[in-house]
């Protein structure tokens, strides 16, 4: 494998989730989480889940990582059924979860060095390259608790490109930031996903992030969770957070998730 | 080289006390021996060569079971922390014998293994094991699971996950841990020293021990300087590359 081969962009891959269902032992007794959710995530494209906390969005991320396993039903990506976690399918989290024992730079080597076909030299260079890409080149060998919460989330983000992914899973990568690093992030991700325009799954319960974002929005329900409605965001990118039309959007999806807040169960 | 030069005053002076509490006779001098003494001492040890072979024969003890001690030590405390059935038995186990002063294993190491090196070998080997355990256990479970998370998704597993994962986030634990296991090995080493005579050779506490059987202050007050030494040094040279590191990477230092 060459270096030039290892950083073009992979075939994204499809994902196609089939009524899965999931259920928890809590100490209240069994809760379902998930209820006979389907969702078919085509190649490359950018899918955000939005919803209220007990939703199973997180779950439904968790199962695509391979890090749950669905009760009922399937999770397929790329044709395969999910069995476990996979380097095709890299995971950012909430909070950055890099290892304050390594600095960035030997953040985003962990999982290169877990890739085999590669020689060090260009194992080094694809690590380069990311942190480049999310523009850390001057922090390379800082520490992690030197960096604020934005650039760890840039460090997570190379670290979660560095294997070449086929898709990638967020579980509310951003809610932890601020305001003005939120909106510089919503720029690189786009630019970064038009670039290598890999498959993106993104939770969130921010219905705007959601809609700059996203290709498509779906609007989760809780208690079980289960996909109430679909919302196929048509707006140019790059898309500005603050724009009217990304409000617009943001105010239908928000008006549909009163609704089912408010007569909730019933429907 | 102000921090220096404030700790060289400090030491300065407490000689010149020492020196002067000598000279004004406050106490007999055979209760209290002059610096001069005590240096003369350690200069006459030190060229005969007598005062180096001891300090080898304590430290070959030391350094012996402390790292059979943390060998044992670490694994098992990762196999507590993961395994309920072993944190039940060998974790409540090294509560309770963490909690022995680890002087108490001198009568039974010498009742099972007579006065031979294998008697101070297990004496260090029981002062070390458990704290060692115990802390490493604690630093296991005190992972951030999501860690073990995200390295599954990166392609860790198994063994992997525990050397490149496990034990470095449970690092800081393990490190007090093992200051703590070498407190305790120093500590019941001398301990067992001092009260067991060994053929096979003859250490620092033995010094100790004749010292004051021979009514020879200088010598036990020399000694004594000498175990405070070995145990700044150790903590210099085994312990700080260690916490240097641990404050850098992790930005614990005030």
């Amino acid at each position: 494998m060459t270096l030039a081969t290892e950083l073009s962009a992979p075939p994204s891959a499809r994902l196609a989730i089939d009524k899965v269902s999931k259920w928890f032992e809590t100490a209240r007794g069994r809760v379902q989480a998930l209820d006979e959710v389907s969702l078919q995530v085509a190649e490359g494209e950018f899918v955000c889940l939005v919803g209220p906390s007990g939703c199973g969005k997180s779950t439904l991320l968790n199962m695509i990582a391979g890090l749950e396993m669905p009760g009922r039903g399937s999770v397929v990506a790329a044709g395969q059924p999910v069995r476990g976690p996979s380097r095709e399918r890299m995971m950012m989290f909430q909070e950055s979860a890099l290892f304050p024992w390594l600095d960035a730079f030997g953040n985003v080597m962990f999982g290169l060095k877990r890739k085999p076909g590669l020689s060090d030299r260009e194992r080094k260079e694809v690590a380069e390259y990311y942190l480049k890409l999310v523009g850390l080149e001057k922090f390379m060998h800082a520490n992690i608790h030197e960096l604020s919460g934005g650039m760890k989330q840039r460090v997570a983000l190379a670290r979660a490109l560095a294997p070449n992914p086929r898709v990638l899973l967020m579980d509310e990568p951003f809610a932890a930031l601020d305001a003005m690093t939120r909106e510089q992030l919503y720029g690189d991700l786009q630019r970064i996903w038009t670039q290598r325009h890999v498959t993106i799954v993104f939770v969130t319960h921010n219905v705007r992030e959601a809609v700059c974002l996203g290709d498509r929005v779906m609007l989760f329900s809780p208690h079980p969770g289960r996909i109430r409605e679909e919302f196929r965001i048509t707006l140019t990118r790059p898309r500005d957070i603050n724009s009217v039309e990304v409000a617009g959007y943001a105010t239908r999806i928000t008006r549909a998730l009163k609704d089912y807040m408010e007569h909730g169960a019933g429907i | 080289m102000k921090r220096f030069l404030t700790a060289a005053l400090f030491f300065v002076l407490l000689i010149a006390a020492w020196h002067w509490v000598y000279v004004r006779r406050i106490w007999s001098p055979v209760l209290v021996p002059s610096p001069e003494s005590v240096a003369r001492y350690l200069w006459e040890t030190v060229r005969d060569g007598s005062l180096w072979s001891s300090t080898v024969v304590t430290m070959k003890r030391l350094l012996a079971g402390y790292f059979i001690g943390l060998l044992a030590g670490v694994p098992l405390g990762f196999l507590t922390a993961r395994i309920r059935a072993l944190r039940d038995t060998l974790g409540v186990l090294a509560l309770g014998l963490q909690g022995l002063p680890s002087v108490c294993w001198v009568p039974l190491a010498l009742l099972w293994f007579g006065q031979t090196e294998g008697a101070m070998l297990f004496v260090v080997v029981m002062g070390t094991l458990w704290s060692v355990i115990l802390a490493t256990e604690t630093g296991v479970r005190n992972v951030n699971p999501i860690y073990i998370r995200a390295a599954r998704t990166m392609g860790s597993t198994g063994v992997h996950t525990w050397v490149h994962v496990m034990l470095p986030a449970s690092l800081p634990f393990i490190v007090s841990g093992m200051k703590q296991g070498w407190a305790f090995a120093w500590r019941s080493l001398m301990a067992a020293e001092i009260y067991v005579t060994i053929l096979t050779g003859f250490g620092l506490g033995h010094l100790l021990h004749y010292g004051r059987e021979l009514n020879a202050m200088e010598q036990v007050v020399a000694i004594m300087l000498v175990i405070v030494l070995i145990g700044l040094l150790a903590d210099k040279i085994l312990f700080s590359p260690f916490e240097r590191f641990l404050h850098r990477r992790w930005g614990t230092e005030k």
